[in-house]
């Protein structure tokens, strides 16, 4: 019974890691139509944010849910500004300049702070089922990731500004002529994606290793996650995760980890053989 | 159309590619004939991208996944003692089965282009961390250690078919990757050049169009993505040859956005300005190297942002269009039909 518990755990776990890591590009990806390729490196920044403010003394718990989602947010900001705007709807420019964007942050990084792997203990300690014991950070996380998918749909269905989002990717034309500026609500769109992808970044630093190349491990996964998703950005992406969750999860149990990734992204191109526009083309219209 | 004609431009590349095949080991020492081999491999891989890209129209991220796969081939083969004609035929043939079932998926499935790129990608850092997690003896192939982060040291060089230890010189595999070079640019621009060439560039211009005439994208889109497959991997294997020496580095992401950066400074579009292209940033990139001035990853990443911001077009037909107009200042104008070339025509 306390294994079953225990399993079960592990696989939530999993399923909340790659929803944690996938909300940010659904938003900039499913949303804004952007191919960010340095999506991984938000994370990265992000998960930097958290060590680095922590190791200089600020409480964890404020450089992972406040720092780094700002620090991210704000060179979001930046990049949209500088180099994002001028590309919107050309998809091919904006995955370039985003790939240029990726090994930037990357080089940029690795000058700044070495090409070593930093990391933090994580908090919170263990908590006891039975004969075993789970670290309870990851009941955290799982907890977590549920409140933040939750509050991210409420923010999109049930505020004006997520109305004002929706209807601007959906007609940015439309959204000007009744006074909306679609560049401020593309840029701050951009941002909340950005800021996402911190938190992300923040969250997974106490328990992987921080260094600079690796956002790579996730972009992967994020990206296939979102697509398999489909057109309903949010649930579709949340599906996806708890199908594929569990499928890493096992295959890394009884295998090696990179075989799990592996059977993750295989699997992925088999729901996109079978069903092309995603998972969530049978879903009821939902953001 | 069905006798497929090539213009004296292509010819004059390919014939200047082969001069330098034949002349480059009598008038370079050593270390610049390895060196620039080493270029030409990857110069070929190139070619493939651009093909791919620039013809066919399909953004393929991964193109580093076949590179790098053949490059794996022949180090397995020949190291295996299969010779080197049967290290190269496997070079071919590994990238031609995964760019079979992939572009199945793919091209069958019609996942739209900015999802093929993704997954291409996906697939390359896959390859990428599975090759860097096999430093376990266990891992091996034909009895050959995959050695994870360590690659594989001590592969062959290419050796001549009548004996397996009668070993190519330098100067000779110099010949070799140059002429190679010289033959798939002259081959995949007459490819262009035939009927299925030029359906290949309609399905690149509009696909439902194309669709509607009869014509099938799916299975035209699978044939050159097979195909710039296998230059990839031909281009690997030589590579590998020349540095008897491989490891996951060949899948990493700088290997996949220098191939990919090459293409853009080069011009879509074009066959030869990506290699001309390939040929000058790696001289950069060596010079940078040495000089240690900054890591690569940051001046990449910079070059591809420069190239985003200023020269969207490429380096070649940026600066054709700029002699263009300089012509046409000075007065001297051309006749028309070369301001209104299209790409197409472009060598």
């Amino acid at each position: 019974m306390d294994q079953i518990l225990v399993s079960g755990i592990a696989i939530a776990t999993s399923i909340a890691i790659l929803v944690l890591i996938s909300l940010g590009l659904a938003v900039i990806f499913g949303m804004m139509r952007i191919i960010n390729f340095a999506h991984g490196e938000f994370i990265m920044l992000g998960a930097y944010a958290t060590v680095l403010s922590a190791n200089a003394g600020v409480n964890l718990w404020v450089a992972m849910l406040v720092i780094s989602p700002a620090f991210v947010a704000l060179v979001g900001l930046i990049c949209e500004r500088l180099l994002i705007r001028r590309y919107y709807g050309n998809l091919t420019v904006t995955m370039l300049a985003t790939w240029g964007l990726s090994l930037l942050l990357i080089g940029a990084v690795t000058a700044l702070l070495g090409n070593t792997t930093r990391g933090i203990a994580a908090p919170l300690g263990n908590v006891a089922f039975g004969d075993y014991s789970v670290s309870t950070y990851q009941l955290f996380l799982i907890a977590f990731a549920a409140l933040l998918v939750l509050a991210t749909a409420l923010f999109l269905t049930r505020t004006r500004y997520g109305l004002v989002a929706r209807g601007t990717m959906q007609n940015p034309e439309m959204a000007s002529t009744i006074g909306i500026d679609p560049k401020r609500v593309y840029a701050v769109t951009f941002g909340v994606g950005a800021a996402l992808s911190g938190l992300a970044g923040g969250l997974l630093a106490p328990i992987s290793g921080v260094l600079p190349n690796m956002g790579a491990s996730y972009v992967a996964k994020a990206f296939v996650t979102v697509i398999a998703g489909g057109s309903s950005v949010l649930f579709g992406m949340v599906g996806a995760a708890s199908l594929f969750g569990p499928i890493e999860a096992i295959v890394s149990l009884f295998t090696t980890p990179v075989i799990g990734q592996a059977s993750l992204l295989a699997a992925a191109i088999l729901l996109l053989r079978l069903m092309p526009t995603g998972l969530s083309a049978g879903f009821r219209r939902s953001p | 159309m069905t006798n497929p004609r090539i213009d004296i431009g292509s010819l004059a590349f390919a014939a200047l590619l082969a001069v330098v095949a034949l002349v480059g080991p009598m008038a370079l020492d050593t270390f610049h004939v390895l060196q620039l081999s080493a270029y030409a491999c990857l110069a070929l891989a190139v070619v493939g991208l651009a093909f791919v890209w620039g013809v066919l129209g399909v953004l393929s991220l991964g193109h580093a996944a076949f590179f790098g796969l053949g490059a794996y081939a022949y180090a397995i083969l020949s190291t295996a003692a299969g010779g080197s004609l049967v290290a190269l035929a496997g070079a071919i043939l590994a990238p031609l089965i995964l760019a079979l079932c992939l572009g199945y998926f793919l091209f069958y499935g019609r996942v739209g282009d900015v999802y093929l790129a993704v997954i291409t990608l996906c697939v390359t850092l896959i390859l990428f961390s599975f090759l860097n997690s096999t430093a376990d003896v266990s891992y091996a192939l034909l009895g050959v250690p995959l050695g994870g982060f360590n690659g594989i040291s001590a592969v062959p060089a290419l050796a001549w078919p009548s004996a397996a230890e009668d070993f190519l010189t330098p100067a000779t595999t110099f010949t070799l990757c140059f002429l190679a070079l010289a033959a798939t640019y002259l081959a995949l621009q007459l490819l262009r050049r035939t009927r299925t060439g030029r359906i290949m560039a309609g399905v690149r211009e509009n696909e439902r169009r194309c669709e509607l005439l009869g014509y099938d994208p799916r299975r035209l889109k699978l044939l050159g993505f097979v195909i710039g497959a296998c230059v990839a991997g031909l281009a690997g294997a030589l590579f590998t040859a020349n540095a008897g020496y491989v490891g996951p580095t060949v899948f990493d992401l700088s290997q996949s956005s220098q191939f990919l950066l090459w293409t853009i400074a080069g011009g879509v579009g074009t066959l030869s300005g990506p290699i001309v292209a390939s040929f000058v940033l790696q001289f950069l990139a060596s010079f940078i190297g040495t000089s240690q001035v900054a890591n690569t990853s940051l001046v990449f990443g910079a070059v591809i942002i420069f190239f985003v911001y200023a020269l969207p077009n490429g380096l070649i037909p940026s600066l054709q269009a700029l002699l263009r107009t300089r012509f046409r200042l000075a007065g001297r104008q051309e006749p028309a039909r070369a301001a209104g070339e299209s790409v197409e025509s472009a060598p």
